[in-house]
Parts: structure tokens; sequence; C-alpha cells
């Protein structure tokens, strides 16, 4: 399956928020598409992101390495990007590389468009 | 002899393929289903960063994965063609530097990191002939039919 991304804006009580939508596959001959929506949202002016990942089936470390560009873009402007994920086998991912550290992870979109640092 | 044995040449799009069939044939050799998704990953990872080895060194030969169903395990080699740091040839003579070889080596390292971190019996190989990542998982016993 390949790698589907939508977009939406979303005002929520902290402001503004931009979600990625993303279903299907992560991995070293999707991730590029990934990086460069990201890119994209960034160079747009879209600072504070909220990636949904409840529709990924697989992610690789390629796909993790584009989730930590994108945090390091939007934090360049004091943005932030925050994460939706349920999924255990995704979740382990993530706790294996301590990259639950770096990326704050909701159970949902609107506990993620409502949080603040 | 390998129960399985597959080449494939070092674009990305055809590190679908390797996992597709490395989990196929891990399911059949008895590997348990919950440990699948820790194969498919795996084995993704391991071509992933074999592909991007091949690549950065312009080197036209495939990407070799090796399945194995042995007696109570399976086993998956995936071999690059890169030679050894300090081998003639070598990764770091060959690197053009850079900040897309830095990146490059970066996604490399955060790959091995999630085999080790998955696999508990894996080993990492190089020599001037190139590159091995040898992981195995134990299988079920297999129930003979009457």
């Amino acid at each position: 399956m390949d790698l589907s991304l939508s977009t939406r804006n979303v005002s929520g009580p902290a402001g503004d928020r931009t979600v990625v939508e993303v279903g299907g596959e992560i991995d070293v001959y999707t991730a590029p598409k990934l990086r460069e929506q990201l890119v994209e949202l960034v160079n747009d002016g879209s600072y504070h992101l909220v990636v949904d990942m409840e529709g990924v089936d697989f992610l690789d470390s390629t796909g993790l390495g584009v989730l930590v560009g994108g945090l390091k873009r939007v934090r360049a402007h004091e943005g932030s990007l925050r994460l939706v994920c349920n999924q255990e086998r995704i979740l382990k991912i993530f706790r294996i590389t301590g990259l639950t550290k770096v990326f704050p992870i909701h159970t949902t979109v609107e506990e993620a468009v409502a949080a603040t640092d | 002899m390998a129960t399985v044995e597959l080449r494939f040449s070092a674009q990305p799009e055809h590190v679908r393929t390797a996992r597709l069939v490395a989990a196929a044939v891990a399911r059949r050799a008895g590997v348990d289903e919950a440990v699948l998704d820790e194969v498919r990953l795996a084995v993704g990872e391991a071509c992933s960063r074999a592909v991007g080895l091949h690549r950065s060194h312009g080197i036209t030969a495939p990407v070799r994965v090796v399945l194995t169903d042995e007696d109570k395990t399976f086993s998956i080699e995936v071999g690059d063609e890169v030679p050894a740091p300090g081998s003639d040839g070598s990764r770091a003579a060959s690197g053009s530097g850079g900040a897309a070889d830095e990146d490059a080596d970066g996604e490399d390292e955060m790959g091995l990191a999630v085999i080790s971190g998955l696999v508990d019996d894996m080993e990492v190989s190089s020599t001037d002939e190139g590159g091995v990542i040898r992981m195995s998982w134990p299988t079920a016993p297999v129930s003979v039919l009457p």
C-alpha cells in the first residue's frame, strides 16, 4: 500500500493547527513524499503541526528521520509537531529509538490540537 | 541451502517487496505471528540500509536477501557489496563528503539501532567483499499431521 497524505487546518483553544493525516506505509520509498509535505507546510508558514498516524500500517527509521526533520524545522520557528498514534506496533518503534521523549504523542487529534507546552 | 533467495536492484521501491517476501517465508517457516511485524521491520531496515549504501557508492550490483528455514530457527541475511572501511575502495575513500552523506550516515545508524532493538540475535559483519547483516528468530515446532 502506498502513502496517502491529506492536510486540514483546525482552530483549537491553543491556536491554529495544521493536521496532516498520513495513511499507508512510510518507508525508504515513500518517506520523501512526507518530507516534501512537511517542508512545504513550514515554508508556507504552518509552524504548529499535528501528524495523525492512525492510518499508518508501517513505519521505519527513514520515516522517523523525516518526522525528526519536521520537528527541527518547526522548532526553528518556535512551532510544534505532535503525533497522534494508538497503534502498539508503531509506538514500539518510537520507544525502541527513545523518540517517545522527543515527540509528544497523543491518543486523539482533538487532544493534540488542544495541547499546549 | 537457502529456502528463498532474493536479489533486487538497489532501488527504494523494491524494499517493500523484500519485506513482503521475508514475512511470507517467515510465516511459512513457523515464526510466531506476533513476531512477524518485527521480521518485516528488521528486514526492511537492513534492505533500506543496503540500498542506501549501494546508491551512495554508485554500485550497480543487486542487494541480496537470503532467507533460510533451519532447524528451530529462521534466519535472514541481507548483503551489500560495499567494502568495509579500510579495505580497497573503502566507504570513506569513495564518499564525496558533505551534508548529504552525513544525512545518509545518520539514517544508516538509526536503521541499525532499530534492528538491534528489535532482534535479539543479530550480527553485522563487513569485509572487503561487502557487508552482511544476519538476523535470526526462533520458529515454533511444526506439528506433524497424522
